[in-house]
């Protein structure tokens, strides 16, 4: 298998080899925070059923990118996007997309837990019931489903009618992801999913990405390298909101073509 | 597009549409109610008012005697509760750390701040015109004095809260005695703030009919001695507006035009001075 | 002379700043000094004037309960728990009951509820999801000043321009399509005279509404809005957010604030009084008029004759400060249950 990264040019065009389409291409994407220019023509696909982590210092723009593939950034005036997200043959910018319906397929899980007021059950039977009618039966074989793919089942087995709020934040967070698999979404955007987590929590939680990866394609944030190191196939650096560097993971940490990537890697800044 | 998600949409339209109704609703009544003032108001605006004393029934005649009487017992009342609200206010930011005084004296604070005013004039006629067996204006600016010091003691404290304690410590780390911390550099750092805070008070009891209503009566002319009944604005209109006489009808609408203005002019001074301290 | 000053310093950081830094010439041998004494003493004064003010606001309200409780001694003497139930009001007989005035002024707060917190709530929801963002603080103050427009001009407002205008067309209309409905349609009879509970209640409902309004929107925009992104990434739409997740988060909030309308509801004079009509009848209808106790104070207070009569009133005046204070302290207890929760979170 050749791996044929990208060569170091800014702005190049990233073309990892993989058999399997790309399940998000994006294009000439640039972003902006009023008058800030806060991603710079980035290009990158997203392979379907792999882990693309996206790393970098604070500021580089990577949850910004990460945000614009489910247009979470469309909640606030003044923030706007140019370019082509292309997502099952349509451009996700355009401004006839069916907002609420790109979000049921493009789910997002946060850096902070965020269990909804309401019990565990609810709260992952309530995405279920905005686009399914299911008798009660299937939805507790969802419910437990979900929590089961999450690694929670057995936590919580006895306790879903409790709040989500009584939860520690490593359960909670899990429980965020079982919510947002629940939906059976095509592609799971994580940002920073373990930055607000003890490290036992994090190593759950890193071992369910990697089981998570087989139905779902995957796109994280991180500023911990060692976890991009361990979870993903694929990894982008960003610097400043450009891509400096995007590759096959191992290529980038072991041999990463720019100075910048060394740079940063090598902890010598970020 | 499933029937469900078009019954989402439909659900979503409908409430945000409704919103937009109740906003409408509010905004109406405003500019309506603002513009039956205006409009009653000015007609019956005449330099006259100033000039001439309410008059009986069937005559012409101002509103001199209570517009004075107004100004009179606001200014008094305002005198009298605004230290007290100002020390109540030093008390709870400042030495309320610790003990049960502060938070309970806050907790009250709020209670009294919404406390019916009609209720205030009847303690006030209690304690204080029933005692002395006649009414009088002061009276009626204690009344109005304690329904400035919650306002006072309120923003005072909110004022004083927001000071940095690093400004109080670098002035105690020159040597400076509490108390000359407090008022020479803490509340004089938020000195706007507090001023706004008395403005809005004395907004606020501007606009006070009930307080006045046992406390200082009214009176037909004019006078200047604090210890008998006085005219003011509000039972004057009152008194004109229940009645079925066209003059005084006509002075009601005038007064009520005189007392929303002072109230509106004050809360813009008081807005204006509030943004420019806080965004210096 | 550093050592002495942190003495002082010492002792002001505690309250100042809660826990008090070790200084290390804190432990050394302090000499008196007679300046020292004088600061010393001038601190002590200011603080105990500062705490006498701030005794002097419980003074106040304890005033006021002691002072209505004496006040209505003769009439609990005369009239005991009685008082509460009589519907009877006459001056000449001496025989007061409370009845008409509680009654009225709970279904005028009733109703200005009914009418205010649902738009209040769509006020609230325009102002923190829809309005767009220049808008927002010139519509938040033009809600605001409908807070600021004193009382009387509300009665006045009411009385010369609404009242008419529910007597010709709305009330009519009530009385047609309300009024002939089976059980609740008692609620809508009697002549269409303008004035009455139902144009009291309206009325308070506008005047209500900027601070129930106020409350909600305050509350809505502390929701944290990683919270409600979760909500939209799961591809709900906006009111599905603010209905399951706003509320809900809020709820305490959202109670406060409406018992805060209530309270001031409660407590309402002169709009009630220009509308009310003053009559000590109770009737079903609330077209028909009646009284609150707030109406019945600021027009009966000054030409009671009898230390009977007076003490009746002032009866009432406890009556409405308990209610009134009671559901302020609940809602006060309510938004600081949540102010802590922010805190926590924080």
């Amino acid at each position: 298998m050749n791996l044929d990264t990208v060569v170091a040019r800014p702005n190049a065009q990233a073309r990892p080899v993989d058999p399997t389409p790309p399940k998000i291409s994006i294009r000439d994407l640039d972003f902006f925070y009023g008058k800030f220019h806060a991603l710079k023509k980035i290009n990158l696909d997203v392979a379907e059923r792999r882990v693309t982590a996206f790393i970098g210092p604070s500021g580089c723009g990577k949850s910004t990118l990460l945000r614009t593939m489910n247009r979470m950034y469309s909640l606030y005036p003044g923030q706007r996007a140019t370019g082509q997200i292309m997502f099952n043959g349509r451009n996700l910018l355009d401004s006839g997309i069916d907002l609420n319906m790109l979000r049921a397929k493009v789910g997002m899980v946060f850096q902070k837990p965020t269990p909804f007021p309401m019990s565990i059950y609810d709260n992952i039977a309530f995405g279920v019931r905005l686009y399914e009618s299911l008798s009660a039966r299937q939805m507790d074989e969802r419910v437990e489903w979900a929590l089961t793919k999450a690694a929670m089942w057995g936590e919580s087995k006895d306790k879903l009618k409790q709040s989500g709020m009584a939860l520690s934040g490593g359960q909670q967070q899990r429980l965020c992801i079982a919510r947002a698999i629940a939906v059976k979404p095509e592609v799971l955007l994580l940002d920073e999913p373990t930055s607000a987590l003890d490290p036992i929590s994090t190593a759950k939680i890193e071992e369910l990405i990697f089981d998570l990866k087989n139905d779902y394609t995957i796109a994280i944030v991180t500023h911990n390298m060692q976890q991009a190191a361990r979870v993903s196939e694929y990894t982008a650096y960003m610097y400043l909101g450009e891509l400096i560097e995007f590759g096959a993971t191992d290529e980038i940490f072991l041999r990463p073509r720019r100075k910048e990537t060394e740079d940063y890697i090598t902890g010598r800044f970020g | 597009m499933s029937a469900q998600y078009s019954r989402r949409l439909l659900a979503n339209r409908f409430n945000l549409a409704m919103s937009l109704v109740t906003m409408a609703f509010g905004l109406t009544f405003l500019l309506w109610i603002l513009f039956t003032l205006f409009q009653a108001g000015f007609q019956a605006l005449s330099f006259n008012l100033f000039r001439q004393m309410t008059p009986p029934p069937g005559s012409q005649g101002g509103l001199a005697n209570a517009i004075w009487g107004s100004v009179v017992m606001a200014t008094t009342g305002t005198l009298i509760g605004t230290p007290i609200g100002i020390f109540a206010g030093i008390y709870l930011a400042e030495y309320g750390a610790r003990g049960w005084l502060a938070p309970v004296t806050r907790f009250i604070n709020d209670i009294l701040l919404s406390a019916p005013s009609i209720v205030i004039g009847l303690f006030v006629y209690e304690i204080y015109v029933f005692r002395v067996g006649h009414f009088s204006a002061w009276a009626g600016s204690f009344a109005l004095a304690l329904i400035v010091i919650p306002v006072v003691v309120r923003t005072t404290e909110n004022m004083l809260r927001l000071v940095p304690d690093s400004l109080r410590e670098a002035a105690i780390a020159l040597g400076t005695p509490q108390w000359k911390v407090i008022v020479m550099v803490t509340l004089r750092s938020v000195r706007a703030g507090v001023i706004t805070g008395i403005l809005l008070a004395v907004a606020r009891i501007s606009g006070e009919t009930a307080p006045l209503l046992f406390t200082a009566l009214n009176n037909q002319f004019w006078t200047s001695n604090l210890d008998a009944p006085m005219a003011n604005l509000p039972v004057v209109i009152f008194q004109f507006a229940m009645s079925p006489y066209k003059d005084w009808q006509e002075l009601a609408w005038a007064g009520a035009l005189l007392i929303t203005l002072a109230v509106l002019l004050l809360n813009i001074l008081a807005r204006t001075m509030f943004r420019q301290a806080t965004t210096k | 002379m550093h050592a002495p000053m942190m003495q002082t310093a010492a002792d002001a950081l505690p309250t100042i700043m809660g826990s008090a830094p070790v200084h290390p010439m804190a432990g050394a041998a302090k000499m008196p000094d007679p300046d020292q004494q004088t600061f010393n003493l001038q601190d002590a004064i200011f603080r105990w004037v500062a705490r006498f003010f701030a005794f002097f606001v419980l003074a106040i309200l304890l005033g006021i309960i002691a002072s209505l409780v004496y006040g209505s001694v003769p009439a609990i003497a005369k009239f005991g728990l009685g008082f509460l139930v009589s519907s009877e009001w006459n001056p000449v007989t001496e025989q007061f009951g409370a009845l008409v005035p509680i009654v009225g002024t709970l279904v005028t707060s009733a109703i200005a509820l009914l009418i205010g917190v649902p738009v209040s709530f769509g006020i609230a929801l325009f102002l923190t999801e829809m309005s767009p963002r220049w808008l927002k603080r010139p519509l938040g103050t033009a809600i605001e000043l409908l807070a600021a427009i004193p009382s009387i001009i509300y009665g006045m407002w009411g009385l010369f321009v609404l009242a008419p205008l529910f007597a010709d067309h709305v009330q009519p209309w009530l009385i047609a399509t309300l009024g002939a409905l089976p059980l609740a349609g008692a609620l809508f009879k009697g002549p269409p005279q303008g004035i009455g509970v139902l144009t009291a209640g309206f009325v308070l409902s506008i005047m209500v509404i900027p601070f129930i309004a106020a409350v909600m929107r305050d509350v809505f925009e502390v929701v944290p809005p990683v919270l409600k992104e979760s909500a939209y990434g799961l591809g709900c739409t906006t009111w599905e957010v603010v209905r399951n997740i706003v509320l809900p988060y809020t709820k305490a909030g959202v109670i406060g604030g409406i018992m805060l309308g209530l309270g001031r509801a409660l407590g309402e004079t002169m709009a009630v009084t220009f509308l009310i009509g003053n009559a000590h009848r109770l009737t079903v209808s609330i077209l028909a008029p009646g009284n609150s106790i707030a109406s019945a104070l600021a027009n009966e207070f000054t030409e009671a004759v009898g230390d009977l009569y007076t003490s009746a009133l002032i009866e009432l005046g406890l009556i409405l400060f308990v209610i009134t204070f009671i559901v302020l302290a609940l809602a006060k207890l309510l938004l600081l249950q949540l102010a802590k929760r922010e805190g926590r979170k924080t």
